[in-house]
């Protein structure tokens, strides 16, 4: 009996050790398991990143990255704390740099950046501004969104208009000539919509155009003192009441969604749109007859020198605290936002702007007249992105909801509704714990 | 019982403290074995009401965003609340005046409304209960974007059917002045589960105090006035209460209503940040403090707004049971 078990004890013995041994030899043979969110989750977008990593995948044997797209940042936010974070992140919310670099939730990537001689003059001033917080820069520029004009050529041929506009007044004499109403006043076609919430209308993006001021050197708000916000703020009011606010509000209740084939520009319902380069793509898979032009936003009449500039984000990677593969996670960011042959092919996949500055002359990029708008508004020195501020994304939200206030009629007195928010914003940056950087 | 247990023990002096020890053995097999049984239920209350309430409390006092440790901060977050927040007096004007003044009693009188008309029907009163209570079955989301898209401003059904008419219908969820009124239609609708229980206490008024009061004299609305509201007044307590804590939490509705309206729930990796469209109409309390927390990442003043909740819909059903003594009637006299 007794040799009995001692011939089983040395059996399971031998078994374990062997197990173990097979497991540590396939361990130190197959290739490290990788994971990167990603906030795509539109079809040729997702697909045509999960396409280059499949290369990135052949290329580099010691490693296999798995994509999980139609990440937003509170998933991100819940797999930090929770201890379950991916190996590499990506968000679409630059404002949010402040909260992850603040917190540490995104690892500080300096030292990486310096070991491997990665300067900041590869990327463009303003992707590397919204990639930093408080002298910490834990993201890098994973293809930037410029923002331009879109216009329907058909409709301005009709409507005898020759060229886009450039200035503010060009923009809503254009809007009024090209709109279209029904015998009861509805808007049939719009020839632009300035309400902001609207689509890509959001303040930050058209205060660029009047060079608004937003803090000063210490981080306070200067939106109650520099008078560009209260001269667009006005212009704004006056196109949204020639439509009629209610006018615009049951003409975007139609079925004519952002991110979907029924688009008011796609369509035809809208003749001119402020939106995001990624259009371009869109309208290419969807509506590849349209006859449109992309031109830069119209700016300020006061200041023609800020024509060709335009409003600047993007999308943001990094890697989140506490990953078990630091390395691998650090040569796939360097891959993805470094590398020009990736960030070439994914601009022509998905239309975003390759977001080094080696990367915007790349030969591997395929020409595209409408596309290349996008690639001069980046490219000019003027062009410029909004302050990462400690409160993060509820910093430009604060602004946004008191010009929607403003268009909806609820403000009053317009300079001082400005000086009240901000002192507002002021208030909720201290309440978070901190200041901001300058842009 | 115990006396004879005390006669044995007196006839017997050292079988006392065998016995003793064995009851108390059992005693404690038995607490043992009630501990066991509620052990699933005491776990779940300390895990998921407990802890988070402790917690929740101590968050208040810190500045957490949610990804680097909690930092004490005395009652900062509560001088923020009260004195600087710029939406959350908004928020809770819109909560208190709308979901608790306004849709509570609409939800009470039309829940006991549609239950004495139901509880009337000579014939087929199983199909209009089931017609009624219906909806109430319906997930909150799914109900809110059925609402939506009837009653979407340009191409919903309710707005075509009125412009055959010649009426330029209302923007519904889109219009500040609209959006709160539609979120009240919504919620009448889903007044099922209410109704129900009115028309049982209803269908218990014993039909003898009717008969004596049809004896006395009374018509119909005396005796609706002087039998049937004082028999189902317990009832009426219940849902006024069930009805306020719901109102003071009142969120998931208003979230899809204005995301769903504000076209903003079209890309899956952007944060929504359209809560309270349009023009913080649909902006209330419970929407607020998420958005604080889940959006901005400042659970350390969400945690604030939260105690300021519970300690409010705490207060607010304190002061409805401790005046209900004036009109609910009671069966059994104190």
């Amino acid at each position: 009996m007794r040799k009995r078990s001692a011939l089983a004890a040395v059996l399971i013995a031998a078994l374990v050790l062997v197990a173990a041994a097979a497991a540590r030899g396939v361990h130190s043979t197959g290739p490290t398991k990788l994971t990167i969110w990603v906030g795509w989750s539109a079809g040729h977008e997702l697909t045509s990143f999960e396409k280059l990593i499949d290369e990135y995948n052949r290329t580099h044997k010691n490693v296999s990255v798995k994509v999980v797209g139609g990440i937003d940042d509170n998933k991100i936010v819940a797999a930090i704390r929770s201890g379950t974070a991916p190996d590499v992140v990506s968000s679409f919310n630059s404002y949010n740099v402040g909260n992850y670099c603040g917190s540490g939730g995104w690892i500080d990537l300096t030292s990486m950046l310096k070991k491997d001689n990665i300067p900041a003059s590869t990327f463009p001033k303003a992707t590397w501004y919204y990639t930093g917080y408080a002298g910490k820069h834990c993201a890098l520029p994973l293809l930037a969104d410029v923002y331009g004009l879109y216009y329907n050529k058909k409709l301005f041929k009709a409507a005898g208009i020759k060229s886009p506009p450039k200035t503010m007044s060009e923009l809503a004499a254009d809007a009024k000539k090209l709109t279209v109403r029904d015998k009861s006043g509805k808007i049939k076609v719009a020839g632009f919509d300035p309400s902001i919430g609207f689509y890509e209308n959001t303040p930050e993006r058209w205060i660029q155009a009047y060079g608004g001021k937003w803090i000063d050197s210490k981080g306070h708000s200067l939106i109650g003192k520099d008078p560009a916000w209260s001269k667009w703020a006005t212009w704004q009011k006056s196109l949204v009441d020639w439509f009629g606010y209610s006018n615009l509000v049951r003409y975007q209740a139609q079925p004519i969604d952002e991110f979907t084939p029924s688009q008011a520009f796609e369509t035809g319902k809208l003749a001119m749109n402020f939106d995001g380069e990624w259009r371009v793509a869109f309208i290419h898979n969807e509506h590849p007859n349209l006859d449109y032009g992309t031109a830069p936003m119209p700016v300020d009449d006061a200041h023609p020198e800020l024509y060709g500039s335009g409003y600047i984000n993007g999308t943001i990677i990094g890697i989140p605290r506490g990953v078990k593969h630091l390395a691998e996670s650090w040569a796939l960011v360097k891959y993805l936002t470094t590398n020009n042959h990736f960030l070439a092919q994914f601009s022509n996949m998905i239309r975003n702007v390759p977001t080094t500055k080696a990367s915007l002359n790349s030969k591997e990029i395929t020409p595209d007249s409408h596309f290349k708008t996008f690639l001069t508004i980046f490219a000019n020195p003027k062009s410029g992105t909004s302050p990462i501020m400690a409160s993060g994304q509820a910093y430009t939200n604060s602004v946004q909801d008191f010009f929607e206030q403003w268009q909806a009629g609820k403000v009053k007195d317009l300079n001082g509704g400005l000086k009240k928010l901000a002192s507002q914003l002021d208030a909720q940056v201290a309440q978070a714990g901190g200041g901001g950087g300058v842009p | 019982m115990n006396g004879a247990v005390a006669d044995t023990a007196g006839a017997s002096a050292p079988a006392l403290p065998l016995r003793t020890r064995a009851r108390r053995r059992a005693d404690w097999r038995r607490r043992r074995l009630v501990l066991l049984l509620m052990s699933p239920w005491i776990v779940g209350f300390s895990v998921f009401f407990a802890y988070p309430l402790v917690m929740s409390a101590y968050l208040s006092f810190n500045h957490y965003d949610l990804l680097s440790p909690p930092r004490w901060v005395g009652w900062a977050n509560y001088h923020y609340l009260f004195n600087v927040d710029p939406l959350v007096w908004e928020a809770v004007r819109n909560t208190v005046v709308w979901m608790v003044l306004i849709a509570v009693p609409c939800q009470v009188l039309f829940a006991f409304g549609v239950a004495l008309l139901v509880a009337r029907a000579k014939s087929g009163s199983g199909v209009f209960r089931t017609v009624f209570y219906l909806p109430a079955l319906a997930p909150p989301v799914a109900a809110t974007l059925g609402f939506v898209y009837i009653l979407n401003p340009a191409t919903g059904p309710v707005n075509v059917l009125l412009s055959h008419i010649g009426i330029n219908g209302p923007l519904w969820f889109n219009s500040p002045q609209w959006s709160k009124p539609s979120l009240i239609l919504l919620s009448l609708w889903g007044i099922g589960n209410t109704m129900i229980i009115f028309l049982a206490a209803v269908l218990d008024v014993p039909q003898h105090l009717y008969e004596s009061a049809e004896l006395d004299g009374a018509g119909p609305l005396q005796r609706l006035r002087y039998v049937t509201l004082p028999t189902v007044s317990p009832v009426i307590l219940f849902a006024v209460v069930l009805g306020v804590i719901q109102g003071l939490q009142y969120f998931t509705q208003a979230f899809v209503a204005a995301s769903i309206a504000s076209g903003q729930a079209s890309q899956a990796g952007d944060t929504f940040s359209g809560l309270g469209y349009p023009n913080h109409s649909t902006l209330f309390y419970p929407v607020l403090l998420y958005q604080h927390g889940f959006t901005d990442f400042q659970m350390g003043y969400a945690s604030a707004m939260a105690m300021l909740l519970l300690v409010v819909s705490f207060a607010v059903t304190l002061v409805i049971v401790l005046n209900s003594r004036k009109w609910v009637h009671q069966a059994v006299p104190r």
